[in-house]
């Protein structure tokens, strides 16, 4: 048997699995112990022993008859975010105090059709509203990487950061994440792993409780770019319970990783050089360059006159979809319900649990979507928003036009920053999506990958975005950056 | 488009949201920083511009029009905060 189990990406996993080295029992032992070890991470919310247990002797017993898929005996943490039957699925609010839906995800069916197996549930931002981990209600997540012998806690990020968390932190293989706004790729660079979010529609949203339905798409997060690869093929698809997912076939990604990129050509948006931005992620995006190059890219510089129009354009959309979307949690049909005085009838009924269910962010951001939907303020915000989201995406259909096959960017515009850092103004928080909320609002698919260290020891990543359906080839783009890069930190162990 | 106390209180019952009487200034205060971001829009020229309606251009699915699942009655009201003989419970609606 191997030494530590942990250390192994699915694609290593899934090998000693069928060579008979290990079996998916042995696996799963592992990451038990290991998630046992890490209770100071907050990232496991909900643990799920028993269910992994049994997943992996299903998983041993089919690989042992030969003709397993890749993700056979495969360990995975999943978002809170993901209905799991049976299991507590809550979104990390209150208000979902209690909920064990009566029906599983397509993707974790997916998943666990494959052979997959859940070792429990993740810590994110309240319905998935957030970029640190902190509006959670479970309890911060914490960044198992710290500035050197500095023991503040940084945030993992968010929204989807005890995924990050746990994946940093070999607690499991890889985790399923969402992202709206960046909320799979901009943890996934603050922890030093890979985060991708697919083309809209290639993953079906179906049994994932819904923040903003058209920006959310689901996506994995993983130790390096080949088991996004293997991971995201077991994801996708098309669902007849999401009227969205697209109907075409899902490629075998893995094998779009040749590591040849000759002759493609990668635009450098001029507008994603932001003033004030950190001299080490302006010196990180021109060593990204020069890989790319190195490898036999064409570096063009390219326009997304826009871009900075994407913020403001989501802080109304989302928010609008939000405000929509969480009506249904209204204390009749799942969940919290506030107790009731005397007197009190259905409207008390709901402002009471939904004062007492929503944390402060959720509700802020509901009640501005509740104002530009509202009678008088539609086509002055909402409608105006969603005519500059069709420039947002004209833009980078223009650039494509021009033959641009990827796009490089920063993943985020600084690492991971303090716990519990006092912010007053809710939009300062909102610029950490800034190289990312784009790509949500244009519907195309965007990949994080770890490619250096700041000063203090933190990782940092760059962001590749990709033509939509065609992940496979920024897979591609993304494999030969990471080989490049060669990013191989861990962060030490203290927990 | 400035939001004051009263625009909070209203906006705050339309998203049937109890706010305390003493948080709803913070709370216009909080709705200003957000909609004095967003104002950057009105600088956008969008003549001519059609809203976006999907992200992906898709014909979206259909299906026959038939029942494709059902008799899931205690499945649907198993996670009702209160529910009898059947039904959802709610406090009286109708004086």
């Amino acid at each position: 048997m191997m030494t530590d189990l942990t250390k192994l990406t699915i694609a290593g996993a899934r090998d000693a699995l069928r060579k008979g080295e290990v079996t998916a029992a042995e696996l799963t032992q592992s990451y038990l112990s290991a998630i046992d070890e890490a209770g100071a991470l907050n990232a496991f919310v909900h643990h799920t022993p028993e269910i992994a247990e049994a997943q992996a002797k299903a998983a041993d017993a089919r690989i042992k008859a030969g003709d397993a898929p890749d993700m056979c005996g495969i360990p995975l943490g999943i978002k809170d975010l993901f209905c799991t039957k049976g299991v507590p699925s809550q979104a990390a609010s209150r208000i979902l105090d209690g909920f064990r839906p009566e029906y599983e995800s397509t993707v974790t069916t997916q998943l666990f059709d494959d052979g997959a197996v859940m070792l429990g549930k993740l810590n994110m931002d309240e319905f998935a509203m957030g970029s640190s981990n902190e509006t959670s209600t479970y309890g911060n997540a914490v960044n198992p990487w710290r500035r050197g012998n500095d023991d503040t806690a940084l945030t993992p990020g968010g929204s989807s950061g005890g995924s990050a968390a746990a994946v940093a932190a070999d607690l499991c293989l890889a985790a399923t994440g969402t992202d709206t706004g960046g909320s799979i790729r901009q943890p996934a660079a603050f922890v030093g792993i890979t985060g991708l979010k697919p083309t809209y529609g290639r993953v079906s949203r179906w049994g994932i409780v819904a923040f903003a339905s058209s920006l959310d798409q689901a996506g994995p997060m993983t130790k390096d770019v080949r088991d996004a690869a293997i991971m995201l093929r077991s994801m996708a698809g098309h669902d007849m319970k999401d009227s969205t997912s697209a109907d075409l076939p899902v490629p075998d990604f893995e094998a779009a990783l040749t590591g040849d990129i000759r002759g493609k050509k990668i635009g450098i948006p001029r507008e994603y050089r932001m003033e004030g931005m950190p001299d080490e992620i302006e010196a990180l995006w021109q060593q990204g360059q020069e890989m790319l190059r190195d490898a036999g890219a064409e570096i063009v510089d390219i326009t997304l006159p826009h871009t900075k129009y994407a913020l403001p354009t989501y802080y109304v959309i989302a928010p609008a979809e939000a405000s929509s979307n969480l009506a249904r949690y209204d204390g009749v049909r799942f969940g919290h319900r506030a107790k009731l005085a005397q007197g009190e009838g259905v409207t008390e009924m709901y402002e009471k649990t939904r004062a007492e269910g929503f944390g402060a962010e959720v509700k802020r951001r509901v009640m501005v979507g509740t104002y530009v939907l509202s009678a008088g303020f539609y086509d002055a915000y909402y409608n105006r928003a969603r005519k500059v989201r069709s420039l947002i995406k004209k833009d980078f259909e223009d650039v494509f036009a021009q033959g641009v096959d990827a796009i490089l960017t920063p993943a985020t515009p600084s690492a991971a920053f303090e716990l519990g850092k006092e912010v007053s103004d809710p939009v300062e928080m909102y610029l950490n999506d800034v190289f990312t909320v784009t790509v949500n609002l244009a519907g195309l698919p965007g990949i994080a990958v770890p490619t250096g260290l700041d000063r203090a020891g933190l990782p940092l990543g760059l962001q590749l975005i990709g033509r939509p359906w065609e992940e496979g080839d920024l897979l591609n783009c993304a494999y030969s950056l990471e080989r490049a890069a060669g990013f191989v930190a861990k962060p030490a162990r203290w927990w | 488009m400035s939001i004051d106390v009263e625009t909070a209180r209203k906006v705050a019952h339309l998203a049937r949201i109890r706010v305390e009487e003493e948080d709803l200034p913070a709370l216009a205060g909080e709705f200003n920083a957000i909609l004095g971001f967003i104002e950057q829009l009105g600088e956008v020229d969008v003549e001519g511009v059609e809203p976006m309606v999907s992200v992906t251009p898709m014909r979206l699915k259909r299906r026959d029009d038939v029942v494709t699942d059902g008799n899931q009655q205690a499945a649907v009201l198993k996670n009702a905060p209160d529910a009898r003989e059947g039904f959802f419970a709610v406090p009286k609606v109708v004086e």
